[in-house]
C-alpha cells in the first residue's frame, strides 16, 4: 500500500487547516453560502435531506486495517455507528455535524486519509480494479498509475473549477472490473503489440447520468511516461470548451458527442503538441518510488491446491457454497482473493457497522497482510488469503454477519442511498433492494439463477449505475408516486452496453414480481451453462418485454375482477 | 475596483476606456471588441491593455498578444474556471506583460490564479469588503507546496522529491 511521505503528510494537514479556516470564514460571513458550497463539496461535505453527509476518499479502493479501525472510531464518535460504501469505492457518513467536520478530517489525516475532491466540479477520487495485483490477466498493477493521478489531480490549480465533475478509472487487466468505458476518462494499461512497451489505451466521454454514453477510444497507445501531460491536454480542452450553459450538458461526454470523436481527438492532440511534456510528466524515479509501495506482500510458497480446503469443502456444504461465490482466483499458488459481501438479505447495500469494520480490520491483519479493498459493487475484498485459512476466515465472518454467499448473484445488488438520504433522489432505492433480496433469499435459488447484476438508482443521476446493470432499476417520481423503470442488457465491462427499457414504469411493490418474470424468461430460455447476460444478448429483449407486459395486463385484470 | 497581487492591495495604473481614441490617455485597458482600432491609434510607448471574455481562444490572441502590456481575463463567476486554462495558454505563448483575472474570484482561488500565471486579481468592491486582504494573504499561504509540475514559482512536490533523491545519491555514494 502507498504510504505518505513528509510532503503528502504536510499537504493533507494543510488541507484540513484550510478547510477549518473556510468554515470559520463562512460562519463570520466572509464567504457567502454560494461561495462556501463548492468549497465544502470539494472537501466531500454534502447537505443531504436530513443532515450533512461526509464522503471520505478511499483512493482506488485500497485501505489498511489501521484506516478501517479509524473509520470505525469516527462512526462511533461523530456519527451513528455505521458507514456506507459507495459505488466509487468511497465511504460515506450520513450524520456528521458541521462543527465536527474539521476534527473528523484531522482524525482522517492521522491515518493518511482525506476527503479531497470526493464531490464538486473537479477530478474525483480515482478508481481502479479491486483485484489489482491479484488477477492473473493483469498486464500491470493499475494502483501506481491511480496513485500518481491522485496526487496530480489533488488541488490542481487549473482544474478545480471544471464545467462538471470528472471521473477517472484505471484497469491493468484484460477483463474490465473498473467500468472504464463509463467514466469521463478510462485508462487501460496494455503492451504495445509490436514494441511490447507498456502504455495506456485512453478512453474519453463515457458516463451514466441522464445521458448515458459509452466512452470513445482517443488514443490506442499512449506511452506510459507521457500520462500526466496527455491528461493535462484532455483536461484543458474540456475546461475551456465543455458546456457551462446547462449543467446537464456539461460533462465531457456531451462535448465529445457534440463535436464528434475525431474533432475532440484533433483538439486534444493540437493542445498536446504545444505542451512541453517532459516539464509536466513525473520522472521515472518518481513513478518507481510509487510503484515500490505496491510490491507484492511476502507470500508463502504453497501448493497450488490446498488439501485442507478440499477437506473442509467436503465436510461443510455452506462453506463450499461461500467459497464458490465469494472467492476469486489469485495469481499466487495457494492463495485466494475473498469478497466480503455487504449485501445480507434485507439490509441496505454497502452499509457496515463500526463493529463489523473492526472485525474486518482484525481479519485483514490476521489473514491478508492488513490490507482491505472496497469495490465499486459496494463490497469489501481481502485480497491475499491463504486457501488453508479460508475456513477460519469464513467462520469469523459468519459471527459478524459478514458471510453472505451471494457475490455476483441476484441479491448482490448495487443501490444508491436514494430518497432515504439523498437530496437529489426522486425515489427510494434501498427498500427496493431489500424487497428484491428478500424475494430471492433462498441460497439454492440464487445459485440456480447464477451471475446476475441488479443495479438501482433513485434518480436520473444514476449513482446506482442502473444503465449498466444486467437488470437496471431507475426510481422516478410520477404525480407524487414513486415509479420504477426497468432496463435490461446493461454491462459495465469490456463489452460495455447500456440497458434498454422493457416498458412503462411500474410501482414499487410490483418490482420484485417484474424481476421474477424476467428471471423466469431467462431460466426457460437459457442453454446449458449460459449466464443471464449472455441469454439476453442471444434472444434479445422481445421475450422479456412480452413477459413484462403480461405482468401489467395481469394486474389490470386482477384489479378489474 | 480593488486590485490585489501577491503583496496585497495594489495601485492600478491602468484606466478602462470604452473609446478607441486612446492617444494621450496614459495606460488604458480596452475591450476586446475594440482592440484593433485602439492599437492602431495608440501613442508612442503608450501601454495598452485588453480585457477579454474567457471565450476568446488563444489562437485569436496569438497574432496581437505581444502588443499588449496587460491582458485582463474576465471571470463571469468564480465557479467558471475557463480563465485558469486561458492564462496558462497565454503564458505559454510567451506573454511577458501583466496578466490580470477580473471578476468575482474568491480568496480561496488566489493561489490557483497566481499558479496559473496571473499576476493580479481585480475584484468587485462588495467582495473586497467581505474578504479583506488579510483573508487573501492567508488563503495564499494555506498550501505550501502542490504536486503539479510547472505551476507557479515554488518547486512542486514532485520536484522537491527529485531534488531530495539527487541529494541522497550525491551524499550517499
Amino acid at each position: 500500500m502507498y504510504r505518505y511521505d513528509e510532503f503528502d503528510e504536510r499537504f493533507v494537514r494543510e488541507r484540513v487547516a484550510q478547510f477549518r479556516d473556510q468554515v470559520a470564514r463562512r460562519l463570520e460571513g466572509a464567504l457567502t453560502e454560494e461561495e462556501f458550497r463548492p468549497l465544502r463539496l470539494k472537501n466531500g461535505l454534502y447537505l443531504q435531506l436530513h443532515a450533512y453527509m461526509l464522503r471520505i476518499a478511499i483512493p482506488y479502493g485500497t485501505l489498511s486495517s489501521r484506516q478501517m479501525r479509524q473509520l470505525a472510531m469516527i462512526a462511533d464518535r461523530w456519527d451513528r455507528g455505521y458507514g456506507h460504501f459507495t459505488t466509487r469505492q468511497n465511504i460515506q457518513f450520513n450524520w456528521p455535524k458541521l462543527r465536527d467536520v474539521p476534527d473528523i478530517l484531522d482524525a482522517l489525516a492521522d491515518v493518511e486519509m482525506h476527503c479531497i475532491q470526493t464531490s464538486g466540479n473537479c477530478i474525483r477520487n480515482v478508481t481502479a480494479d479491486h483485484f489489482a495485483g491479484v488477477a492473473a490477466d493483469e498486464v500491470e498493477d493499475p494502483r501506481p498509475t491511480a496513485e500518481l493521478i491522485r496526487q496530480w489531480s489533488s488541488l490542481h490549480p487549473e482544474f478545480v473549477w471544471l464545467p462538471r465533475k470528472f471521473k477517472i478509472a484505471v484497469t491493468g487487466a484484460a477483463h474490465d472490473r473498473a467500468a472504464i468505458r463509463v467514466h469521463d476518462i478510462g485508462l487501460r494499461i496494455l503492451r504495445h503489440p509490436e514494441t511490447r512497451e507498456i502504455g495506456y489505451e485512453v478512453i474519453v466521454g463515457g458516463g451514466l447520468g441522464r445521458t448515458p454514453m459509452i466512452g470513445k477510444v482517443i488514443r490506442d497507445f499512449l506511452p506510459k511516461e507521457e500520462l500526466l501531460a496527455y491528461l493535462e491536454a484532455i483536461m484543458r480542452v474540456y475546461n475551456l470548451e465543455g458546456r457551462r450553459d446547462n449543467k446537464f450538458k456539461a460533462r465531457v461526454k456531451i462535448l465529445v458527442h457534440e463535436i464528434g470523436t475525431e474533432e475532440f481527438i484533433r483538439r486534444v492532440e493540437e493542445e498536446y503538441a504545444r505542451l512541453d511534456g517532459p516539464s509536466i510528466n513525473a520522472d521515472p524515479e518518481e513513478v518507481a518510488r510509487i510503484a515500490a509501495y505496491f510490491a507484492p506482500p511476502p507470500y508463502e510458497t504453497l501448493p497450488v491446491r490446498s488439501h485442507q480446503l478440499s477437506v473442509q469443502r467436503g465436510l461443510d456444504p455452506a462453506f463450499a457454497r461461500w467459497v464458490d461465490t465469494n472467492t476469486f482466483p489469485h495469481r499466487v499458488a495457494g492463495y485466494a482473493a475473498v469478497t466480503i459481501s455487504l449485501k445480507p438479505v434485507g439490509r441496505a447495500p454497502g452499509d457496515i457497522t463500526s463493529d463489523q469494520m473492526r472485525v474486518v480490520a482484525d481479519l485483514a491483519d490476521r489473514y491478508s497482510f492488513g490490507e482491505i479493498r472496497a469495490t465499486h459493487s459496494q463490497n469489501l475484498v481481502l485480497a491475499h488469503v491463504r486457501q488453508d485459512d479460508l475456513h477460519g476466515l469464513w467462520q469469523a465472518l459468519g459471527e459478524a454477519d459478514l458471510a453472505s454467499a451471494n457475490v455476483g448473484l441476484v441479491t448482490d445488488i448495487i443501490a444508491c442511498p436514494g430518497l432515504d438520504y439523498c437530496a437529489l433522489a426522486t425515489a427510494r432505492s434501498i427498500p427496493i433492494a431489500q424487497a428484491i433480496s428478500r424475494r430471492f433469499q433462498d441460497p439454492a435459488r440464487q445459485r440456480e439463477i447464477g451471475p446476475l447484476q441488479i443495479k438501482i438508482s433513485g434518480c436520473i443521476n444514476a449513482c446506482g449505475h442502473h444503465h449498466v446493470g444486467h437488470i437496471g432499476i431507475l426510481g422516478l417520481e410520477k404525480k407524487g408516486i414513486e415509479n420504477y423503470q426497468i432496463t435490461l442488457g446493461g454491462d459495465a465491462t469490456e463489452t460495455a452496453a447500456l440497458g434498454e427499457r422493457l416498458g412503462p414504469g411500474i410501482d414499487a411493490d410490483q418490482v420484485p414480481d417484474a424481476i421474477e418474470r424476467i428471471v423466469g424468461v431467462y431460466l426457460r430460455e437459457r442453454t446449458e451453462g449460459e449466464e443471464f447476460i449472455a441469454t439476453v444478448r442471444r434472444i434479445g429483449l422481445e421475450p422479456f418485454k412480452r413477459a413484462f407486459e403480461a405482468q401489467g395486463a395481469g394486474e389490470l385484470a386482477d384489479a378489474a375482477a | 475596483m480593488p486590485l490585489l497581487d501577491r503583496n496585497g492591495l495594489a495601485e492600478d495604473p491602468f484606466t478602462r476606456v470604452e473609446t478607441t481614441d486612446i492617444e494621450g490617455l496614459g495606460p488604458v485597458i480596452v475591450p476586446w471588441a475594440h482592440h484593433e482600432a485602439a492599437l492602431a491609434r495608440r501613442g508612442d510607448n503608450q501601454p495598452v491593455g485588453v480585457e477579454i471574455p474567457n471565450t476568446v481562444s488563444v489562437a485569436e490572441l496569438r497574432p496581437v498578444l505581444d502588443r499588449f502590456a496587460l491582458v485582463a481575463v474576465q471571470f463571469p463567476s468564480f465557479a467558471d474556471g475557463r480563465g485558469f486554462s486561458l492564462a496558462r495558454q497565454i503564458r505559454r505563448e510567451g506573454f511577458a506583460g501583466t496578466l490580470r483575472a477580473a471578476g468575482p474570484l474568491i480568496a480561496d482561488q488566489f493561489a490557483d490564479a497566481l499558479n496559473c500565471g496571473f499576476d493580479q486579481v481585480e475584484i468587485p468592491e462588495d467582495l473586497a469588503s467581505r474578504q479583506p486582504p488579510e483573508h487573501w494573504r492567508r488563503a495564499l499561504a494555506a498550501i505550501s507546496s502542490i504536486y503539479q509540475r510547472g505551476y507557479g514559482e515554488g518547486a512542486s512536490i514532485l520536484d522537491q522529491r527529485r531534488a531530495a533523491r539527487l541529494r541522497e545519491a550525491s551524499d550517499g555514494r
